[in-house]
């Protein structure tokens, strides 16, 4: 019984839980961490938005399957962060839960180590949190496993247009500050901004990595200030990104363009520095004045509590959406066919209209400023709203 | 610890025998937890070869297990080398690197030793991180092959085997004896003419190498590589914990550590999604005060009083 | 190279407060805390909690969390590792046994703090430039940076001029010993125990102001501790704080004048070459 939430009505028909009841149920398995490294940002970004989904779709009664109303069941683990326990809580929700579908895993690393075990069951994985270059070999490899993110390149090319609209602008000049944490994706990024700022003239004169879980960042902040650069790029994960703000603000580093990766878009960065932190720029990016974000950002408030993250909350959302869409599309809980219905359709979400070419969603964020208060996209590909970059201009409240 | 006996190693092939019918048996789910199974019960006998007799406590298993998990996936996906090549490849480093860490630690006994290993698997850790960002540029390390579970499954009974063979081995050989002397007093082991050096660092040898092969076996599994996820020093602590759990007085203790450690964390965790880290510590408080001498000191008593009757 | 030096030794600082307590709990009441840093997470969690909820500043949490953090070790000593140390026969026994046991308290002590705040503990306090000798750091840091000096001092004193700390050191050299002159080594013990965990967590309250912690970190704490402790020599507080300075220094001096990426990498290594040396530690007694 602990590990069945249900919500909203589900509740009342749970209490006369008997198996009858559990057909006319559709089975949502989701696995994440809860504990571990990751689990700091699977909270903010992937946990409330299953949460609210499936609170939501069960309030309106549930998804209309071929004219039967089907209420959502949650069945949720805590993978702790760990990939040999999270493939075998995956095996668990495909063999012994028997769920129906799965909401895909956070982190780039679980969505492909459990591809192959989705992929043996049929389950569409639409996958929000995992960023690669290899999308095709992997959607290849497993049809069942699309993307919804962009790719490392996007994420790269979206800093690289910025920095050359600045450069031209007379705001910076040639020279970048660049930092990365020694961990696969940070690895993965800066690698691929050597070569693309190379190609764009541009000279990265500090070039550094630190360690994840480096207690004092001081002395790479202050290697970045004295290379004089007037670009300061960070592809850095939740704690360092904090950590290298508060860096900057204490040096009072001076530079017209800061740039921090993964967390810069939680709504606790700006909670924490107030207006200090005006107009620094991050991975994701979102549009608060489309009614629907707008919307949806309210729900998420009063639903689960909290403020939903600038960037891939929105996305998981939408992924949430897409699936929902397709199963009532589909009228069935027949996995390959609701897979097929989601490679052939376009779906209404919250991020606008998506859909997939050789399993890749096109429509997403990449980059992102922080405004007078809000965090607002600039750079992304097919998405509506963007606002111009402002240049940065000290650390003062 | 006392020398294996004939008797217990044909129980041991009987049932690696019969545990070879695993995966036939069953399939997703419980062949998962026979894959883990299997790859701690590798780890934690290897790690028993050393540490048993001489009851020095190594925290270095996550060290070469990394470098067999890094090896491959290096390898694979950025040289485009087979999985057969790396992971004889990562036996190979996983035990050079193993001696060189024995041949440093000679000096060293108790909580020092202890603790030493645990640095030395950090710096090892963070070396190839800061390695790979410098050097070997990457673009993500992919282990993608046609395993399935099963496969890895064998593979990993396999090496548990061969594990629990040459332990059976070395316990019936000089070397053995003299590891036993090691433990109860290393300068008497000194004294009456025992190599305490080359006894030690071959053990702790063949603890890197095994460590590396399954390291290298659970690459493909985990399909993607991060180096600080396969160098995770929490690995080391279950491989001392499941070892000591079993008991440490025979070479199958580990066995009996691992499968009831195994199952009991598998049962909290699908049964309290929300809090299973802190039902899993209550567990292991109630386990360590109730069975003080581990699974194996239980069995053995047990074994006793029904002879007595 | 002043850089160096102010950035350094305030590093130094936080690696004190994270060791000095388990360099009590493990050389006097011989327990190998696994849960150190989990006890230094409470602390952050609590100096977070009370911060964000009622905003009550961090340093009269500190004051909070003495009492509490104080009697909550004690309990645990008396309740859940006194049996523990009965039944062992030997000091290695004991080390199995603790090694599990508050291995099994640690997962308790993340179960406990992800119940009460999932994310990161994300606040600012203190975050104020402040220049030293002309080089430039936070408020916050330095602040942790002298209460670590000033607890420091004060349990250097304490041990060496007071009649209980006489006691505390006479256990940390031999329980039988102080037994047989009349010292009542399991009370020495647990108050020993419960005022390692205290500076623990008032330690994690201080760090909590300029490092961004969660739930889950605790391990990356206890490993450092342990590495410091084991450097600086059991049961000895100059070792642990003239390893703690000299970790500071040289991770400090690292990331500036080689690489931040070897940050780590080059404290595990002088950690090694250190032990390589002095296989006591720095300030150890040589086993027996």
């Amino acid at each position: 019984m602990y590990r069945r939430s249900l919500f909203g009505l589900a509740a009342a028909l749970a209490v006369a839980g008997t198996s009858l009841f559990a057909q006319d149920m559709i089975k949502i398995g989701a696995i994440a961490p809860k504990t571990g490294p990751l689990a700091g940002g699977a909270v903010v970004t992937q946990w409330p938005n299953v949460r609210l989904w499936v609170e939501e779709v069960n309030a309106r009664g549930g998804l209309d399957v071929g004219g039967e109303m089907k209420m959502l069941e949650l069945i949720e683990y805590d993978d702790k962060t760990n990939p040999g326990e999270h493939i075998k809580l995956a095996q668990r929700l495909a063999t012994q839960d028997k769920v129906d579908f799965v909401v895909a895993p956070y982190g780039t690393g679980f969505n492909i180590a459990t591809a192959p075990i989705y992929g043996k069951f049929g389950y569409p994985m639409i996958a929000v949190s995992a960023i690669t270059d290899k999308m095709e070999e992997l959607t290849t490899r497993y049809p069942n496993l699309f993307f919804t993110l962009g790719t490392t390149t996007a994420f790269v090319d979206g800093v690289k247009e910025i920095l050359i609209e600045q450069r031209d602008a007379g705001e910076i000049g040639n020279e970048i500050a660049m930092v990365n944490v020694a961990d696969a994706f940070g690895i993965e990024l800066a690698d691929r901004a050597r070569e693309l700022f190379g190609e764009a003239g541009f000279d990265i004169v500090y070039d550094k990595s630190y360690p994840l879980g480096t207690p004092d960042l001081s002395p790479v902040m202050k290697g970045a200030k004295e290379s004089g650069a007037k670009a300061f790029v960070a592809w850095s994960y939740p704690p360092d990104s904090f950590g290298l703000a508060e860096q900057a603000i204490i040096e009072d580093l001076d530079v017209k363009l800061y740039y921090s990766a993964v967390a810069t878009s939680f709504p606790a960065f700006k909670g924490a520095y107030g207006n200090k932190i005006n107009n620094v720029l991050g991975a994701g990016g979102t549009n608060v004045d489309n009614p629907a974000i707008a919307a949806y950002r309210k729900a998420h408030m009063d639903i689960t509590g909290k403020v939903a993250d600038y960037w891939a909350s929105a996305n998981t959302y939408a992924s949430l959406q897409i699936l929902e869409q397709a199963i009532v599309g589909a009228a069935t809980l027949d996995r390959e066919v609701v897979t097929q219905y989601i490679k052939d359709n376009s779906f209404e979400t919250v991020m606008g209209e998506l859909s997939f070419t050789n399993n890749f969603s096109n429509t997403f964020w990449s980059v992102g400023q922080w405004q007078d208060g809000v965090f607002r996209g600039v750079k992304g590909s097919n998405v509506i709203g963007a606002v111009p970059v402002r240049a940065k201009t000290g650390w003062s409240d | 610890m006392n020398p294996a006996t004939v008797q217990e190693l044909i129980w041991a092939g009987v049932l690696v025998a019969l545990a070879a019918f695993w995966p036939m048996m069953s399939n997703g789910y419980w062949l998962g937890i026979g894959v883990d199974v299997m790859m701690y019960t590798a780890l934690a006998t290897s790690w028993m070869l050393f540490s048993g007799p001489t009851h020095y406590i190594s925290l270095a298993s996550a060290a070469f297990f990394g470098v067999g998990g890094f090896v491959v996936g290096s390898g694979m996906s950025d040289y485009d080398a087979s999985f057969w090549s790396m992971l004889a490849l990562s036996a190979v480093i996983g035990g050079v690197l193993a001696a060189l860490i024995g041949l440093a630690t000679l000096r060293l006994s108790g909580v020092y030793f202890v603790i030493f290993t645990l640095g030395l698997a950090e710096m090892i850790r963070n070396l190839v991180s800061w390695v790979q960002n410098n050097f070997l540029g990457s673009r993500g390390l992919y282990v993608l092959t046609e395993f399935t579970d099963a496969h890895l499954y064998w593979m990993l009974l396999v090496t548990a085997g061969c594990v629990y063979l040459l332990g059976w081995i070395i316990s019936r050989s000089r070397l053995g004896f003299a590891l036993r002397i090691i433990g109860g007093d290393e300068t008497v082991a000194r004294h009456v003419g025992i190599n305490t050096a080359m006894a030690k660092v071959i053990l702790f040898t063949t603890t890197g190498v095994f460590g590396a092969i399954v390291g290298a076996i659970i690459a493909p599994r985990w399909s993607y590589i991060e180096p600080n996820q396969v160098f995770s020093p929490q690995l080391s602590f279950f491989v001392v914990i499941m070892a000591l759990l079993g008991g440490s007085g025979r070479l199958w203790g580990p066995v009996v550590g691992v499968i009831p450690f195994l199952l009991i964390w598998n049962w909290v965790d699908s049964n309290f999604p929300n809090q299973s880290i802190l039902v899993l510590g209550v567990a292991f408080l109630v386990i360590v005060y109730f069975l003080p001498h581990g699974f194996v000191g239980r069995i053995e008593q047990l074994r006793a009083r029904a002879r007595g009757r | 190279m002043l850089d160096i030096l102010v950035s350094g030794l305030l590093l130094s600082g936080t690696y004190a407060l994270v060791a000095m307590g388990l360099n009590l709990q493990y050389g006097v009441a011989r327990i190998m805390n696994l849960a150190n840093g989990e006890v230094l997470v409470l602390g952050a969690l609590a100096a977070f909690w009370l911060y964000t909820t009622a905003q009550i500043s961090p340093i009269l949490t500190v004051i909070l969390v003495i009492p509490v953090a104080f009697i909550g070790n004690w309990l645990i000593y008396r309740f859940l590792l006194t049996p523990l140390v009965r039944r062992s026969k030997s000091q290695g026994a004991l080390e199995v046994d603790s090694i599990l046991a508050t291995f099994g308290m640690s997962f308790i002590f993340i179960g406990i703090m992800v119940s009460i705040e999932g994310g990161f503990f994300f606040y600012k306090y203190l975050s104020e430039p402040i220049s030293i000798l002309g080089s430039t750091t936070s408020l916050n840091r330095l602040v942790a940076f002298l209460l670590a000096v000033l607890i420091a001092a004060a349990l250097y004193i304490w041990l060496h001029y007071s009649r209980p700390g006489v006691a505390v050191r006479a256990v940390s050299v031999s329980t039988e010993a102080s037994g047989l002159v009349g010292i009542n080594v399991p009370r020495v013990s647990a108050l020993t125990f419960a005022l390692g965990g205290t500076i623990t967590a008032v330690g994690g309250a201080l760090i909590s102001t300029f490092i961004t912690l969660d739930a889950s970190i605790g391990v990356v704490f206890t490993l450092k501790a342990l590495i410091i402790v084991i450097m600086g020599g059991v049961g000895e507080i100059r070792g642990a704080i003239v390893a703690a300075i000299i970790l500071g220094l040289v991770e400090t001096g690292v990331a500036t004048l080689v690489d931040p990426g070897l940050t780590l990498a080059a404290a595990y290594f002088i950690f090694v070459i250190i032990l390589l040396f002095r296989p006591q530690g720095l300030f150890g007694r040589r086993a027996v």
